[in-house]
């Protein structure tokens, strides 16, 4: 008896992107040592240590800090963080009494230069619809209590703008370098699901 | 134009559990994937807009049963097949062959 063929297209995703990038490689429509250079830079170049020098050094420099609040993309570039998905930034800062938070309600919009690619629960359908009703029960979700009077302020991104939180800066830092400063800021305090803890 | 992808404010997604120390990538597809879709992007074979809209155009169960990447995935032989890049014929093939291959 023959064996069965199955002749609907396999759903793997495995196997689709393997028959799409050796068709694409075929027709040369893309370059293998292009690809391996794209994994690469997103995978071990670019990421939130970026986001956290720029935090840093606001923290440290008021001029850049004004230069940053001014046009952060600029001032973003100024420390060599520029390119896709982040050519036009805006930088919202937290203060006492204000807390920022940033979504991107339609799809994945997020500031790869300074943060790298955004985690799974960025690009998800619980984030995304709730961070926009409900910002409180989100931050919960994330750990962060917020006293009732700190006003929140939700930035839905977008294919054309992308926000960086810049977040307080902890007490107890004031004899830490740069550096050390930018060792404390996470990934989710510049997304504004997370807050700074101060140093024991 | 509203549809599936237009979340905001929708409810009933269920919890956000946020990943610890989350990779990059959780597997070699997802690279993959990412690496051809920039590829092709940064080739000039789409635009941003067209890369969005492809995805707001698949289904709304398909969408939200399906992961990030998966979304990607369907973005990129949507336009290389609409662009005439490559053919659905011509994609078919390679799957059918590889899936023989690895079985």
């Amino acid at each position: 008896m023959a064996k069965h063929e199955h002749t609907a297209p396999p759903s793997d995703p495995a196997l689709r992107v393997k028959a799409l990038e050796s068709l694409l490689l075929e027709k040369g429509l893309i370059d293998a040592k292009a690809l391996d250079e794209i994994i690469d830079t997103y995978e071990n170049k670019v990421g939130p240590r970026n986001g956290a020098a720029v935090v840093a050094r606001a923290w440290v420099d008021a001029d850049y800090k004004k230069r940053l609040l001014d046009d952060a993309t600029a001032a973003i570039a100024e420390l060599g963080f520029s390119g896709v998905q982040g050519e036009d930034m805006v930088v919202v800062e937290n203060l006492p009494g204000l807390h920022n938070i940033v979504v991107c309600t339609l799809c994945s919009c997020y500031p790869w230069p300074t943060l790298g690619l955004p985690p799974v629960w960025y690009k998800a359908a619980p984030y995304r619809s709730r961070a926009v009703s409900d910002p409180r029960g989100v931050l919960d979700e994330f750990g962060v209590s917020l006293a009732d009077d700190v006003e929140i302020r939700v930035w839905d991104s977008n294919a054309e703008l992308r926000y960086l939180v810049l977040p307080e800066r902890p007490d107890g830092t004031d004899g830490m370098s740069e550096d050390e400063l930018a060792a404390m800021v996470t990934r989710d305090s510049m997304i504004g699901t997370g807050v700074i803890q101060a140093p024991k | 134009m509203n549809g599936v992808h237009d979340l905001g404010g929708m409810h009933g997604m269920g919890p956000i559990d946020p990943e610890a120390n989350e990779p990059v990538f959780h597997n070699e597809w997802e690279r993959r994937v990412f690496a051809v879709t920039i590829a092709t992007f940064g080739g000039g074979n789409y635009h941003v807009d067209q890369f969005r809209h492809a995805i707001e155009r698949m289904g709304a169960a398909n969408y939200l049963s399906t992961s990030y990447y998966e979304h990607w995935l369907h973005m990129v032989e949507t336009l290389m097949i609409e662009t005439g890049a490559i053919s659905r014929d011509e994609l078919n093939a390679e799957q059918t062959k590889l899936a023989k291959e690895a079985s």
